[in-house]
């Protein structure tokens, strides 16, 4: 019993209580107040759902894990997907062939990792804080999209898009296909990999792990790089799910992928998070709106609890350490 | 002034680059340079001047805010209900009632970070979701077209027609952003309670064991802002003649860019009234330039976000080189 | 060695402290212990890290309450315990080891913080503030620029702001903790006149040092803490330092030389003519296999910035570093680690550990070639790596997924040695490896660095310590202002002519 929960606990870390209460919670409240919620409907609603805020969070979580912060997940996803769009439309829009998507998706993830080197290296190079390098960037990309798009939509893509945000394979979304395949690769990057290793490093001690002979420059740019090929990887995802892209698509976002990660358990200053209990905290997320969707509430009211179920997880958290310490105190 | 130079080595650059762009501006437009021109861009920045000044208390006492944007708009909501329950009100009723609610929304996110030592990025982000999903879902996103009319009215404090046939206007909102701004420069520059909050931003464990009562620094900063972000919210309200429950959606993080640019520091104890102010004209005055220029309005956004992240990179590279007398390591033995 | 004047006398003390207890989390902290301090007398507090000196300080100054039953006697009045409020309003004052000062503010506003920023809110008087802080450095015989931010100022220049700081309030008993901990050794001097000064004018010092030659020359008595628990009280007069190390840990040490002839063997390093304008000079030297060099030098002698530059994190101006052999030219660190030099840092706390990681990761940070399988790290091979090096250094550890900072200072420095031996290298350089280890750990460490010198590795030991290079090394080089100006072997010259060329 002991090593089963041990290897459970090596599995999902300490991270995990937030998330893994909250989710027991949701099930057990909205499963009680509405028969419907646990039907295959509520499940189909959240896997469609769950991947485009699900492909920004891990965007987030690198850069966070290094201390850092990318505030420009949105509009980089915006803008890779405008480039796919316009592949597809100078292959002949609604005829453009596999090829053209191909080569739209390649570009797509090239531009939104281009995004990333840029950020990288100035935050690698000149120690500016990541916030402000990340938030100029984004006050840059959304304008630049504005700008080529002058604020409209852009549309008309071949049919077999669709299937990639609408389709299933087997039963199961192919977005979520995708999201699971991500997540998965995020998760053996930081639990497998020196990348991943050395992003903990940094966003503990940036200084002591350069002394530990750590490039901590390529790590920075590399970090960011990758989380601006996901961005992309969602922008895919999004541009087939609306079938068209408009500068602004998934804006409210932002500051939801950040929250998911604080409540999957990831250290603010970074250093510490992984991947698992942020999936988990991201289902928590999509059920919670779907379940109060059931119940009649809209997405605003979902995105108030959301705030509201962060800050419940806060206090807790405290409440638990001072328990903790006096427990510690009168037990000896 | 070499003192000054020193002290105030951001402020001083900013002045230098904002010189050197209205120069250029006024030779590439021929409507750039003038007083008109230029209370035009004062009532325009007004409001972002009063979240600014607001947020950079709270970024030298160490912490970062990002519900002021959305909590603004919630003060806009409930002081016109407000209003409207005491029979239409008046601007001094209206900026009471205003601050009292942003006062008491700044509190809540004072609240969770002193009482429940929940990190202020983590709180604000909690109560930005909080406020706005509250907001959007009570007022299901209609606006208010109906306000008092002196809320709605314009008033112009002074008017002159130029030579050149253009208005000099001070209106309302400039009078209010610089009472604004002369309050935060007493706060933090006069009172011991100021020097406190930058004491605490600079170095909170010190300023614990020197008896600072963190508490009280948490909401006095949180609370600040919470001020201006009500006051700053009446101000648009009364700018924009209407209320939107998402006209203010997204300007926390222009606001925030805005300051920083102005040289407060996230971490904390540093920042000055001056280079907050010039932070946010700086943007202004480039939008402006680019707008007469007849750029584009598509585009301004885009270079605006390149102009930051240049200053950004430059300001944390080579300060020292490009103005030497700016160099922090003379005194060193 | 200087003698005060004050000793103390039999006067009735200005302090005196009974049955102070306190308990954090379980472990007793203090026990039972009393203390006292005269007026005018500068007493020292003795112990090693942990003994409870910080917490007896912030006993006496108000920032801990002690258990029930203690009481505190101050200047005519008795407390059960003290608030930060009334120590200060009673001229208690500490000057932090971290010094609690606020960089980004005015030199001013630091000194009169207390008196002019006062509780309540009011008008800053910024004539008043800056009186107040120019007459209080004029106390000290110094002047600074008090507009100018603190940032500005070097760290023995703060050391002298805080002082000043403390004096500003009718200071009857000033607290110093490890004042001199970052200063050079004129520095020093300086800041040990200003006390002898404060001492004359009536104000009672505890000073709180590891460097017990200051000590000695400084105070009159010393109190002596160990694991929480009074020692005893002794006159300076007549201690040595070998006896009060005996106190503090209740060993006793019999240091012998433990330099042995290398000459013989392979030179490992070589280098001539190594310079770094301002920092250091025309450095030539060779380490042998097995051979342990010793560099002694005060604070700001060019010995970190030396071994920056061996590391490759620092690029020589002019000069040739060669490895076994082969002239080496490292772009960063990470070259050197591939050669073959490995750098113990001298601040644990911030570059040489990553404190809240956890010891395994810390351990094969700079090695994670080795537990790679395939493409991927393999945790069975890390978990093999750290537990050969945990049981082969005698580090005490829990888990292996402890945070490091759960560890002594002592284990932490095993753990930091491993971590480089992990990457098989030929030179260790040892950057005041002993720097925050208790004195009882420290013979643990230089125990594993006499081993490892046994199998062939070639190690450069530096520290401002001249005793631990002499017992330790085979060979002492003396920097000063970045030059080498002398070399010794222990076995002939004695350690006292070496410490005389280094203090003089």
């Amino acid at each position: 019993m002991t090593s089963f929960s041990d290897r459970l606990k090596a599995w999902f870390g300490p991270e995990m209580a937030g998330p893994g209460l909250a989710l027991i919670a949701v099930i057990l409240v909205f499963g009680l107040a509405s028969p419907q919620f646990l039907s295959a409907a509520t499940f189909g609603s959240v896997a469609f759902q769950l991947p485009e805020l699900g492909l920004l969070t891990l965007a987030m979580l690198l850069p966070i894990l290094t201390g850092g912060l990318n505030l420009a997940v949105t509009f980089t996803a915006n803008i890779a997907g405008l480039t796919l769009a316009w592949v597809l439309q100078a292959n002949g829009g609604a005829d453009a062939g596999a090829g053209a998507f191909a080569l739209g998706c390649i570009l797509a993830v090239a531009v939104g990792a281009a995004s990333g080197v840029v950020m990288g290296l100035v935050i690698a190079f000149t120690r500016a804080h990541p916030i402000l390098v990340s938030l100029s960037m984004m006050i840059f990309l959304r304008g630049l999209g504005e700008f080529l798009t002058r604020g409209g939509d852009v549309s008309g893509f071949p049919a077999f898009i669709g299937p990639l945000g609408h389709g299933s394979i087997a039963g199961i979304p192919v977005p979520l296909i995708v999201f699971i395949v991500c997540v998965l690769a995020w998760h053996v990057l930081l639990t497998r990999t020196k990348l991943g290793f050395n992003t903990y490093m940094i966003g503990s001690n940036l200084e002591a792990t350069r002394y530990s002979g750590i490039n901590t420059r390529k790590v920075i740019v590399l970090v960011y790089t990758l989380s601006g090929a996901m961005c992309a990887i969602a922008g895919i995802i999004m541009l087939a799910r609306f079938n068209s892209v408009r500068i602004g698509h998934g804006e409210s976002y932002l500051l939801i992928t950040v929250l998911a990660c604080f409540l999957g358990g990831v250290n603010p200053f970074g250093g510490f998070g992984r991947v698992i209990p942020v999936f988990v905290a991201l289902i928590v997320l999509q059920l919670l709106s779907s379940g109060l969707n059931l119940i009649g509430a809209n997405q605003h009211l979902a995105t108030a609890v959301w705030g509201l179920l962060l800050v419940g997880v806060m206090v807790l958290r405290f409440a638990a350490s001072k328990f903790k310490i006096s427990f510690v105190r009168k037990g000896t | 002034m070499h003192s000054f130079a020193r002290t105030h080595a951001t402020e001083v650059a900013l002045l230098a680059v904002i010189t050197v762009i209205c120069t250029v501006l006024s030779f590439a437009t021929s409507n750039f340079f003038s007083l008109g021109n230029a209370f035009d861009l004062l009532n325009t920045s007004s409001v972002n001047i009063i979240f600014a000044v607001g947020l950079l208390v709270v970024l030298i006492a160490g912490g970062i805010d990002i519900s002021f944007a959305v909590a603004a708009s919630v003060v806009q909501y409930g002081t016109a209900i407000a209003l409207g329950w005491i029979g239409g009100g008046g601007w001094i009723s209206g900026l009471v009632i205003a601050g009292s609610i942003g006062i008491c929304l700044g509190a809540i996110n004072a609240l969770l970070i002193h009482r429940f030592r929940v990190i202020s990025i983590v709180a604000t982000i909690s109560t930005f979701n909080i406020y706005f999903g509250l907001l959007m879902f009570f007022t299901k996103g209609v606006s208010i077209y109906d306000l008092p009319e002196w809320l709605t009215d314009r008033v112009v404090l002074f008017e002159h027609e130029m030579a050149d046939g253009s208005w000099i206007e001070i209106t309302l909102p400039v009078l209010v952003m610089v009472l604004c701004v002369i309050a935060t420069w007493v706060l933090i520059t006069r009172t011991t309670t100021g020097r406190q909050l930058y004491a605490f931003g600079d170095n909170p464990e010190g300023a614990r064991r020197f008896g600072i009562n963190i508490g009280a620094m948490q909401f006095i900063a949180f609370g600040w802002l919470g001020l201006m972000a009500g006051i700053g919210g009446l101000v648009q309200a009364h700018y924009a003649q209407e209320v939107v429950p998402n006209a203010l959606y997204g300007r926390e993080l222009d606001v925030l860019a805005a300051v920083v640019l102005g040289g407060a520091r996230l971490g904390g104890g540093k920042g000055s009234v001056l280079g907050c102010v010039l932070g946010v004209l700086l943007v202004a005055i480039t939008q402006n330039g680019l707008n007469l220029m007849g750029v584009s309005p598509f585009a301004f956004k885009m270079i605006v976000g390149a102009i930051i992240l240049v200053a950004i990179t430059l300001s944390n590279t080579s300060i020292e080189r490009l103005f030497p007398f700016a160099s922090q390591k003379g005194a060193r033995r | 060695m200087h003698q005060l004047a004050n000793t103390g006398g039999s006067e009735k003390p200005l302090l005196s402290l009974h049955d102070i207890n306190m308990t954090f989390g379980g472990v007793k902290a203090l026990k039972n212990v009393s203390f006292d301090v005269r007026p005018g007398e500068v007493h020292c507090l003795a112990g090693e890290n942990g003994c409870g000196k910080s917490t007896l300080i912030k006993i006496i100054t108000g920032v801990y309450r002690p258990a029930d039953g203690a009481s505190i006697e101050y200047d005519g009045e008795t407390y059960s315990h003290m608030s930060p409020v009334t120590a200060q309003d009673r001229g208690i004052q500490v000057i932090w080891q971290d010094l609690a000062l606020f960089p980004e503010m005015s030199v001013a506003e630091n000194i009169a913080f207390q008196t002019v920023l006062g509780r309540w809110p009011k008008l800053v008087d910024y004539g008043r503030m800056r009186k107040i802080a120019t007459d209080a450095l004029k106390r000290l015989g110094i002047t600074l620029d008090v507009d100018l931010p603190l940032k500005d100022y070097a760290i023995a220049q703060r050391q002298i702001v805080a002082i000043a700081r403390a004096l500003v309030g009718q200071a009857k008993l000033v607290f110093m903790d490890e004042p001199t901990a970052s200063l050079t050794q004129s520095e020093t001097d300086h800041l040990l006149d200003i006390v002898r000064g404060l001492s004359a004018a009536g104000v009672a010092v505890v000073f709180v040092s590891h460097r017990l030659a200051e000590v000695l020359e400084i105070s009159s008595r010393i109190t002596v803490l160990r694991d929480g628990a009074l020692v005893g009280v002794y006159p300076a007069a007549g201690m040595t330092q070998s006896r009060i190390t005996e106190l503090m840990t209740g060993k006793t040490f019999d240091q012998q030389v433990r330099a042995r002839p290398r000459g013989d063997q392979p030179v490992v390093l070589d280098v001539k003519g190594l310079s770094r304008p301002g920092q250091f000079d025309d450095i030539s030297l060779t380490v042998r296999r097995g051979e342990t060099l010793g560099i002694t030098g005060l604070l700001g002698a060019g010995r970190t910035e030396l071994a920056q530059t061996l590391f490759g994190m620092l690029k020589p101006a002019a000069g040739t570093i060669t490895l076994e052999g082969r002239p080496v030219h490292f772009s960063s660190n990470r070259d050197a680690i591939k050669a073959g030099v490995a750098y113990l840092s001298e601040d644990r706390l911030s570059l040489g550990l990553i404190q809240p990681q956890s010891i395994a990761d810390n351990l094969v940070i700079s090695s994670l070639g080795k537990i790679m399988s395939g493409a991927f790290l393999s945790d069975e091979r890390k978990r093999r790596l750290v537990a050969g090096w945990i049981a082969d250094l005698g580090v005490k550890i829990g888990r292996q997924g402890d945070p490091i900072s759960t560890l002594s200072g002592g284990n932490q420095q095993r753990v930091a040695i491993a971590k480089w031996l992990a990457t098989d290298p030929k030179l260790l350089i040892l950057d005041s490896p002993t720097v925050g280890v208790d004195v009882g750990a420290r013979a643990g460490i230089f125990d594993i660095v006499s081993k490892l010198a046994e199998t062939g590795l070639a190690i450069i030991l530096i520290s401002d310590e001249v005793p631990e290079v002499y017992f330790n090394a085979d060979r002492v080089l003396h920097m000063a202002q970045g030059r080498i100006v002398g070399e010794y072997d222990p076995r002939v010259v004695p350690l006292a002519e070496i410490e005389g060329a280094v203090y003089a």
